[in-house]
């Protein structure tokens, strides 16, 4: 077993005032991947904002360890510095920002911070293109002002583009398969499985079974009102699918009855 | 110092009033003009906030100072700080006033082509010029403007580009206006006079700047007339110290099918002033006039701006951008007028505001003139902050604070930077942005 990356520990949370998260438990290890599917409203992308580190979060209780340390002590440029990396379920668009000055601002933050070499313009041209090839990119993207006039699809990409680009520790897909017509999904799918190695892990976040016939998770967790639910292997996936959501709040309100 | 005469009158603060610089060897029509200036400067009053125009400059600190009109001298200071304001592009296009004096030693011009006259012309003797006495004083509005009037009175040389007909310049020409500061404040007294001559082509930066700490007031006046199909680009940039004064005025004349282009930086001077004005005299012509402000600290830099369209078939567009932050104020009033026989006009006037601080200040007014019925106007203002959701999108991506700040900054920015033809203007301004310091308080407030 790869050693432990995230440790989340009866993590609650609330946004404006309203608690969001009651109570998250979770471990993520080197290697693994983790879905995490739910109801729309669940609390999914709290989670995976709050782990981000952003602002409008307030944690009101628990833990967050990662690589052993407070994660939550972080400020949202030092998690990512340290390897954690979300993907956006809504990716943000910056007009008059280029996409190739951006990705190469982020890459040398990030190189700098972890000591590695630090590229200039035609050097990292090379290193972008590069890692276009593997979602499927047009070079025309990186002229474009961030995420500017981007489709969903093309959005979702740029994200996995930056991932490569970042070589996140810790990556969490938040929805990142929601939009995509069969060919996107295979593509950042695709993306996905070569940016995979031993020393890291991989939280998707996802509303649908279709992703994860394409990226093999091995643990699948529910999340339903804050917490999560149940956890399972791949098979849960196939079984919510099929059977859609009540059945495992039917049987969580049976537990806690019993 | 040449020898001074006493003199004082109500209109003036004392130190203003105090000493006028001879005129005895300007030429008959300069010292003409320069009596009726005085004659201006003595009838008109010196704005308050109670003058419309000036409703949110206040004039007061300015009033409280003895300043002295500057005489001529040479510049001590080290060649580093010099270096850096010389334009690669312009290296040998250029030329240097120091206090509004004519500064031979740091100008250089042997680059200037065929057909392209850029020179000083001297209060003292030497104007004669048949261009400067035709043009000189008879755009700008000494009349009502107590401060062309003053600037009139005072300035020592002109500033003088002429493009002759048909002539396209491709060297941009740069006049390069320093103040320094001194024991005593001093007035300095920049006068431009710019004549694109028909069919020419030209692009010229005109700088401020100031060197060394310390008070200064810099009352700079310019006249750009734009001849027949001529062009003409025109950047402007204030970048005078945080304890400087600088107020100004432009005014633009635009001959039949004239283009003019105009980018207007402020970047410096504790209070500032820019009037600009833009008359589009002949039919056919066209404008596209743009600001930027950037300030902060407890800076005021304001801007009123009037283009007129005074002949059919004329074209404007305007994008004034300011960004504020800590308490610093910006002020943005951008009338167009379109006379009555000026039809099928095309005005288009955008103020956009991005204030970094929550004690940041903005007043952005348009006033619209439309006597004409059969015109295109459109005009409209915003006042924004930064976007919360696009700073943490930047910090996911390991960018700092500042960094997220600047680089959304720069983006606003970017719209009216992006057009200056100087790659090194562009890139010294965009460092400019992109190294600003972000005050903690920016980031708590926001939040
Ligand atoms: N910034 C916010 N302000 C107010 N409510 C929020 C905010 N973010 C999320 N919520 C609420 O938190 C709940 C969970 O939302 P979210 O985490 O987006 O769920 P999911 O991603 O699982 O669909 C929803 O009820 C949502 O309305
Ligand atoms: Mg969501």
């Amino acid at each position: 077993m790869g050693t432990v990356l995230l440790e989340v520990r009866n993590l609650h949370a609330a946004v404006a005032g309203v608690e969001i998260l009651k109570g998250v438990n979770l471990t993520v290890r080197a290697g693994e991947v983790h879905a995490i599917m739910g109801p729309n409203g669940s609390g999914k992308s709290t989670f995976s904002k709050l782990l981000a580190g952003h602002p409008a979060y307030t944690v009101t209780g628990g833990e967050v360890l990662y690589q052993g340390e407070n994660l939550l002590a972080l400020a949202a440029e030092e998690r990512s510095r340290a390897g954690v990396f979300l993907a956006f379920q809504y990716p943000v668009e910056i007009p008059g920002v280029s996409n190739a000055s951006f990705l190469r601002l982020a890459y040398n933050t990030v190189q700098k911070q972890r000591g590695g070499e630090e590229l200039d313009p035609l050097e990292f041209d090379d290193l972008v293109r590069e890692k276009l090839k593997l979602v499927e990119m047009e070079a025309s993207f990186l002229e474009r002002s961030v995420n500017e006039g981007f489709s969903g699809g093309e959005k979702k990409r740029n994200e996995i583009l930056q991932m490569a680009l970042l070589e996140p520790v810790l990556a969490v897909l938040d929805e990142t398969d929601s939009g995509l017509d069969i060919d996107a999904l295979r593509i950042v799918a695709g993306g996905v499985n070569k940016l995979l190695n031993p020393g890291n892990a991989v939280i998707l976040v996802t509303h649908y079974q279709r992703l994860l016939n394409y990226i093999t998770p091995h643990f699948v967790h529910v999340m339903e009102d804050g917490r999560i639910v149940k956890t399972g292997g791949k098979e849960l996936a196939l079984e919510l699918e099929a059977r859609g959501y009540d059945w495992v709040r039917e049987e969580q309100a049976a537990g806690q009855l019993a | 110092m040449s020898a001074v005469q006493q003199l004082k009158h109500e209109g003036l603060p004392d130190g203003l009033a105090r000493c006028w610089p001879d005129i005895a060897h300007d030429s008959a029509w300069l010292k003409e003009l320069r009596t009726r200036a005085v004659d201006r400067v003595a009838k008109l009053h010196f704005p308050t906030a109670r003058d419309e125009e000036w409703r949110f400059t206040d004039l007061g600190a300015l009033r409280e100072l003895n300043f002295e009109p500057a005489a001529a001298q040479k510049l001590h200071a080290p060649f580093a700080d010099f270096e850096r304001l010389i334009f690669p592009e312009a290296a040998a296009t250029r030329l240097v006033f120091v206090n509004g004096h004519y500064a031979p030693e740091f100008s250089d011009t042997h680059e200037v082509p065929q057909g392209v006259t850029l020179t000083h012309l001297s209060g003292q003797g030497a104007v004669q010029d048949v261009l400067a006495a035709r043009h000189l004083a008879q755009h700008a509005d000494m009349h009502n403007e107590v401060f062309t009037a003053l600037n009139t009175r005072l300035f020592s040389d002109v500033a003088l580009l002429f493009i002759a007909p048909d002539v396209v310049c491709e060297q941009p020409l740069h006049l390069l206006f320093i103040s320094t500061a001194q024991q005593t404040p001093l007035l300095s007294s920049p006068r431009c006079l710019i004549i694109g001559g028909r069919d020419s082509a030209c692009t010229l930066v005109e700088e401020y700047v100031s060197l060394g700490e310390g008070v200064t007031f810099t009352n700079a006046v310019s006249e750009i007339v734009v001849e027949e199909g001529a062009r003409m680009q025109h950047v402007r940039v204030q970048d005078e110290g945080h304890a400087a004064f600088h107020i100004a005025s432009s005014t633009v004349t635009l001959a039949r099918d004239a283009r003019y282009q105009a980018i207007n930086v402020t970047l410096g001077a504790r209070l500032s002033r820019h009037t600009l004005g833009v008359v589009h005299h002949g039919p056919g012509t066209e404008c596209a006039v743009d600001g930027l402000a950037l300030i902060s600290g407890r800076q005021l830099a304001d801007t009123h701006s009037v283009i007129d369209h005074a002949a059919p078939h004329g074209k404007s567009t305007q994008l004034n951008k300011c960004i504020v932050d800590e308490s610093a104020h910006a002020v943005f009033n951008g009338k167009i007028v379109v006379r009555r026989d000026a039809q099928l006009n095309d005005a288009r006037q955008q103020s956009r505001n991005l204030l970094l601080s929550a004690r940041a200040r903005v007043n952005a007014k348009p006033e619209l003139l439309i006597q004409a019925d059969d015109v295109k106007c459109a005009h409209g203002a915003t006042v924004g902050q930064l976007d919360e959701e696009q700073i943490f999108y930047l910090k996911c991506r390991g960018l700092s604070d500042a960094a997220a700040r600047n680089l959304l900054t720069y983006a606003f920015a970017a719209e009216v930077v992006e057009k200056i033809p100087l790659v090194s203007l562009k890139t010294r301004l965009r460092a400019v942005i992109l190294d600003r310091v972000v005050h903690a308080h920016a980031s708590a407030e926001a939040a």
